[in-house]
């Protein structure tokens, strides 16, 4: 059963709670923990672990041939992403523009724009006791998530078939490296913080979330901060609260020095538990 | 010469539009035959991606040689810019057309590199 992390708002809590909750669930369960944020990983300062595997991860790029080409300009006219630009008498290729959708490359009469690869970033697997950590890191000037995000979860769905739970820690916000880290999910849990910002995110996030046709739930971090608008928004809206993570000192400096925090503090653990009995119950139901 | 304006109008006292590749016209004026033609850019509205190189080729094929604009082209635009031998001036984004023109004649304008 794969479970997304989002949130919307970025900064409320969701790497906190991927590692937690991913750590937390190995006792009963078999799990993989994937950070697909992979413009700004984190999760892997909280799970240090032996390293058992890296790929590198490529994508298609259209390369432009001079000798062939007629200039005819079909790859600019077929392209949605203005990544093939004719000018004068040369063709110019703008990756980080490119998708990947090949239409420059197949309909091109010459043949002069075979697609090529280009390596994106990296896929490194580590192991932490029973626990599987999957990090997927885009290279510096890379601009497109999406393709690396893509791969990540093909990693994962090949090498953990058999897995429970398989956790994803999403990037922030509501664009399309969050839809990528989400649209496969079973479920998903939207962390958010008790203020107008947080409110605000996670009314987008839902928004989101409704138009991919997902279920999901939410949890409060730093509950205790701000006012009761997410409170009462989760209750007018029947939005399913699984937990409340309270605001905590001490939760901030283990943060800070990044470690777990369930172990040390009776709230989180609790908090923990009630998200792990939903999702036991849940995934009964997702595999039967 | 062939001065390209990014604007938000089509004539001389029109406010310069401080973006490049979502300007909302083109403006550009031949010097020799002391001309001010314009191009409409909003089509581009629909494009959420590569504004800026489609609108570097825009200039390459009205001919200009020199841009003059606001905020500056981003790398895509600019590398386009550069094969094309167009010199660009930024830091007009406040002026009308005619004083951004003035501008430019005063070297008060940086050149973008």
């Amino acid at each position: 059963m794969k479970i997304s992390i989002a949130s919307g708002k970025g900064g409320t809590g969701k790497t906190t709670l991927s590692t937690n909750l991913s750590a937390y669930l190995t006792e009963k369960s078999t799990v993989v923990l994937a950070d697909l944020d992979v413009e700004e990983p984190n999760s892997g300062l909280f799970i240090q672990g032996k390293l058992v595997n890296t790929e590198d991860k490529y994508k298609m790029i259209p390369e432009w041939k001079e000798e062939a080409c007629t200039l005819c300009g079909l790859c600019q006219e077929v392209c949605n992403f203005n990544a093939v630009i004719r000018l004068g008498t040369q063709i110019m290729v703008f990756p980080q523009l490119c998708h990947s959708c090949y239409a420059c490359s197949e309909l091109c009469q010459s043949s002069s724009l075979p697609m090529i690869s280009q390596k994106i970033g990296q896929i490194s697997h580590y192991k932490r006791g029973k626990l599987d950590f999957v990090e997927s890191r885009l290279d510096v000037g890379e601009e497109q998530a999406v393709p690396l995000i893509s791969q990540t979860i093909k990693y994962i769905d090949q090498h953990f078939s058999q897995t429970r739970f398989k956790i994803f820690d999403a990037p922030p916000g509501t664009s399309c490296p969050v839809i990528e880290a989400t649209k496969d999910s079973d479920f998903i849990i939207l962390v958010t913080e008790p203020t107008p910002f947080g409110l605000h995110d996670l009314k987008l996030a839902v928004e989101t979330m409704r138009s991919l046709n997902k279920a999901f739930a939410v949890v409060i971090n730093r509950y205790g901060i701000g006012n009761d608008e997410v409170l009462e928004y989760c209750q007018n809206e029947k939005k399913r609260l699984l937990a409340k993570i309270p605001n905590s000192r001490r939760i901030a400096e283990l943060y800070s020095r990044g470690e777990l925090v369930f172990n040390q503090i009776p709230e989180m653990a609790q908090a923990l538990k009630d998200i792990e009995d939903y999702l036991l119950k849940l995934s009964a139901k997702v595999l039967s | 010469m062939r001065i390209a304006f990014t604007a938000k109008g089509t004539g001389w006292d029109s406010p310069m539009d401080p973006r490049f590749g979502r300007t909302a016209f083109f403006l550009v004026y031949d010097e020799e035959k002391d001309e001010l033609i314009h191009s409409d850019n909003s089509a581009i509205e629909g494009a959420a991606h590569g504004a800026g190189p489609v609108a570097a080729q825009k200039l390459f094929e009205l001919k200009a040689t020199v841009l003059i604009t606001g905020n500056g082209p981003g790398g895509n635009a600019a590398s386009i810019l550069e094969k094309t031998g167009i010199k660009t001036f930024v830091g007009a984004g406040e002026m009308n057309v005619k004083q951004a023109y003035e501008a430019y004649k005063n070297n008060e304008l940086s050149e973008f590199k």
